[in-house]
C-alpha cells in the first residue's frame, strides 16, 4: 500500500508539472488582461494535434517539433487577441471576453473535429511506452521528459517576467493598468504578447498531454475545467500559486485513483469548492475580486 | 395602446402557430424554441438582473430531466400522469439551487462563473457514475401513446405555457422592489449592500427561482425527447447557447431573451438538419454567429433596434437626447426595455 501511495505521489508530481505549464499561461493571461481564456483547453488540444500531424506526416519528433509549434501557437494567440479580445471595451468587457473565448473554443473545436474526426488519437513515438526504474518505481520516460520540459519552460517564463524589461512592464500592467499606461507602457502590446505567450505555453503542454493521453477535439472541455480549478485554487494571477496548485491537485487525484478511479475527477471540483468556501481568493491569491 | 396590441398579436400568433403549420417537423422547431425561450428567461431572472453570469444552468436542466426519469421509473408512472411529476422537477431544481447558490454566490465575477462550471461538471460526473442514473446509457422516458400530430402540438402548448409562466414571473420580478435590489447588485454590489440590500438573500432567491424554472422545463424537455443521457442533460453547449441567445436578443431584457431563443434555436436545428452543416460545422457556425454579435452588436437586437425605432420616429424633430438613463415607466418602451437602459448605461 505504502508503495502504491508513493508511486501515486511521484506520478502526481510529474503530471502536475505539465499541468502547471498550461495553467501558468492561463493565470498570466488572467493577471494581465483580466480575462479568463476558456479557449486555453482547446488550444492545448490544437497544440497536440499540430504535434501529432508533424509527427505522423513529416516524421518530426514531437519534442523537436516544439521549435515549430511554439512559435505557431504564439502567432495564434496574438491573432486571437488582435481579432477579438482587443476590440472589446466597456463595462461588460469581463463577461464578454469570457464568452468570446468560449466561442473561439467552439470554432477551433469544430474545425478540429472536422479535420481529424471524432476518434481518439495519441502521439506515439517509440519512447512513449518505455519506462525507467528509479528507486524501485517504474516511471515513463515521457513523464520525465515532460516534467523537465515543463520546469524549463516555467523557468523561462519566470525569467521573462522577473529579469527583463518586458517582464517589468507585464508586472506593472498586472498591478495597475492605468498607472502603467501613464508611465508610457503600451498596454495593448503587453497584452498581445502576454496572450501570445500564454497560448504558446499550450503547445508544450499539448505535446506532453497528447503523448500521455488519448485525445480528440472534445477533450478540451475536461482540460479547461481542470485548468480553471487549478488557477482559481492557486489564486488567479499568481504564477507560483498555479504551480503549487497543479502539483497539489494532480497528486490528490492520483492518490484518490488508487481507491476510487471513477470519482477521482470529482476531487478536483470538490477541492475547489471547499477551498473557496473558506478562502474566496484562492490559496495564494491577492485580493483577486477587484471592484468593477 | 399599440404596445398592448402588439403583445396580443404575438400571443395569438404563438397559439395559432401549430394549427397553421401542423407538420410535426415544423412544430418540433416550435417546441424546442419554447423550451429554450423558457430556459433563457429563467437565465435572465438571475443572471440578467444581477450581472452574475451563470454557466451552470444545465445543472438544473439535467437534474429536472433526471428527476422526472427516475421518479417515473421507480414509481412506475406512465402516460399523461407523468406530467404530474413536473412540480417534483421544479422542487428538485429549487433544492439543488440552495446549496449551489450558497457556495457559488460567495464569490463574484470570474470566480463565480468558474464555480458554476465546476459544479456543472460534478453533476455530469454524478450522472455518469451514480447507480440510479443509468450510467452513460441514461434514462428513457415512459412511452406516451400520442399520435404524431397531437404529440408535437400538445408539447408545444405545454412548452408555451411554461414560457408564458416564466415571462410573467420575470416581469413581476423586474418591476418589483426585489428586481430593483437585484439590479442594484448588478450596478454596484458593495454600494447596494451599504444601502441596506441583503445581497446574499436577494441573490439566492433569484438563483433559486431561476433554477426552479430551468429544472421544470428540463422535465418537459426530457419527456418530449423521451431520453436523457449525461452528455445531453448536462451539456456544456446548453449554457453557451442560453448566453448566446440572451446576448443576441439583448442582455438584461425579457424580450431580448425570448427573441434570442426564437432566433437561435430554430436556426441551429435547421442547420443541424442540413447535410452541408452536419456535426461539427454547426458548432463552428454557432461560435461565429456569437463572435459577430459580440463584435458588431454588443448590446443585442432589442436595445439596438429600440434605438433605431426611436431615431426613425423622431426624425425631423429637434434633436433631444433621449432619456435612456433613469426614467419612470412612462418612457415609451415599457418595463423590459427600461431595465435594459438602467443596466446598459455604465
Amino acid at each position: 500500500m505504502a508503495r502504491e501511495i508513493t508511486q501515486a505521489i511521484v506520478n502526481g508530481i510529474l503530471v502536475g508539472g505539465v499541468y502547471a505549464l498550461m495553467a501558468v499561461g492561463l493565470t498570466l493571461i488572467f493577471g494581465v488582461l483580466d480575462i479568463i481564456n476558456i479557449a486555453q483547453g482547446v488550444l492545448v488540444i490544437l497544440g497536440a494535434y499540430l504535434s501529432y500531424s508533424l509527427f505522423n506526416k513529416a516524421g518530426i519528433d514531437p519534442f523537436l517539433g516544439l521549435l515549430i509549434t511554439i512559435p505557431a501557437m504564439f502567432i495564434v494567440g496574438v491573432v486571437i487577441h488582435w481579432a477579438f479580445i482587443s476590440r472589446l471595451r466597456g463595462g461588460e468587457r469581463t463577461s464578454m471576453t469570457l464568452l468570446v473565448t468560449y466561442a473561439v473554443a467552439l470554432i477551433i473545436e469544430g474545425i478540429l473535429s472536422r479535420i481529424y474526426g471524432a476518434d481518439n488519437v495519441q502521439i506515439s513515438p517509440r519512447y512513449v511506452n518505455s519506462s525507467v526504474r528509479i528507486l524501485g518505481f517504474y516511471v515513463g520516460w515521457v513523464y520525465i521528459w515532460g516534467f523537465i520540459l515543463a520546469v524549463a519552460l516555467v523557468a523561462v517564463i519566470y525569467a521573462l517576467l522577473y529579469r527583463t524589461k518586458f517582464g517589468r512592464s507585464v508586472r506593472a500592467v498586472m498591478q495597475d493598468e492605468t498607472a502603467a499606461r501613464l508611465v508610457g507602457i503600451s498596454v495593448n502590446r503587453v497584452a498581445a504578447f502576454t496572450f501570445g505567450i500564454g497560448v504558446a505555453a499550450t503547445a508544450a503542454g499539448g505535446v506532453v498531454f497528447g503523448e500521455t493521453n488519448a485525445f480528440n477535439a472534445n477533450s478540451g472541455y475536461d482540460l479547461i475545467s481542470r485548468l480553471l480549478s487549478i488557477v482559481i485554487l492557486g489564486g488567479m494571477g499568481s504564477v507560483g500559486g498555479a504551480l503549487a496548485a497543479s502539483v497539489f491537485m494532480l497528486t490528490a487525484e492520483s492518490l484518490v485513483t488508487i481507491w476510487q478511479p471513477t470519482w477521482a475527477v470529482a476531487v478536483y471540483y470538490a477541492a475547489l469548492v471547499i477551498v473557496l468556501v473558506y478562502r474566496p481568493t484562492g490559496l495564494f491569491g491577492r485580493k483577486a475580486v477587484r471592484a468593477q | 395602446m399599440a404596445k398592448g396590441g402588439g403583445l396580443v398579436v404575438l400571443i395569438v400568433l404563438a397559439v395559432l402557430f401549430p394549427q397553421v403549420y401542423s407538420n410535426p417537423s415544423v412544430v418540433n422547431y416550435g417546441v424546442f424554441a419554447m423550451i429554450f425561450a423558457t430556459a433563457a428567461v429563467a437565465w435572465h431572472v438571475f443572471s440578467g438582473n444581477t450581472g452574475y453570469i451563470s454557466l451552470g444552468q444545465a445543472v438544473f436542466y439535467g437534474s429536472g430531466a433526471y428527476a422526472m426519469g427516475i421518479a417515473a421509473r421507480d414509481w412506475h408512472i406512465e402516460g399523461t400522469a407523468v406530467f404530474e411529476l413536473l412540480p417534483l422537477c421544479a422542487a428538485v431544481g429549487a433544492v439543488i439551487a440552495v446549496p449551489f447558490g450558497l457556495i457559488a454566490l460567495r464569490v463574484r465575477r470570474h470566480t463565480f462563473i468558474v464555480i458554476t462550471i465546476a459544479v456543472f461538471f460534478i453533476f455530469q460526473l454524478m450522472a455518469f457514475n451514480f447507480w440510479f442514473t443509468g450510467g452513460s446509457q441514461g434514462l428513457d422516458s415512459p412511452f406516451l401513446t400520442w399520435a404524431p400530430v397531437p404529440y408535437y402540438q400538445n408539447f408545444y402548448y405545454i412548452a408555451l405555457a411554461c414560457t408564458a409562466g416564466a415571462v410573467i414571473v420575470a416581469w413581476l420580478v423586474g418591476r418589483s422592489r426585489f428586481g430593483l435590489q437585484l439590479r442594484a447588485i448588478r450596478d454596484d454590489e458593495d454600494r447596494a449592500r451599504g444601502l441596506g440590500v441583503k445581497a446574499m438573500r436577494v441573490k439566492l432567491s433569484a438563483f433559486v427561482m431561476s433554477g426552479t424554472i430551468t429544472a421544470l422545463i428540463g422535465g418537459v424537455w426530457f419527456y418530449f425527447i423521451e431520453n436523457v443521457q449525461p452528455q445531453t442533460g448536462f451539456d456544456p453547449l446548453f449554457d453557451l447557447t442560453l448566453v448566446l441567445m440572451v446576448f443576441l436578443g439583448g442582455f438584461g431584457s425579457i424580450s431580448g431573451a425570448v427573441l434570442g431563443a426564437l432566433i437561435i434555436e430554430p436556426l441551429s436545428l435547421w442547420m443541424n438538419a442540413q447535410p452541408a452543416f452536419t456535426g461539427s460545422l454547426s458548432e463552428v457556425m454557432l461560435g461565429a454567429v456569437f463572435l459577430l454579435v459580440v463584435l458588431f452588436m454588443p448590446r443585442g437586437i432589442v436595445p439596438t433596434g429600440g434605438e433605431l425605432i426611436t431615431k426613425l420616429r423622431t426624425r425631423g424633430r429637434p434633436a433631444v437626447v433621449p432619456a435612456t438613463t433613469i426614467g419612470p415607466l412612462s418612457a415609451s418602451s415599457g418595463p423590459s426595455a427600461n431595465s435594459v437602459s438602467s443596466g446598459g448605461a455604465r
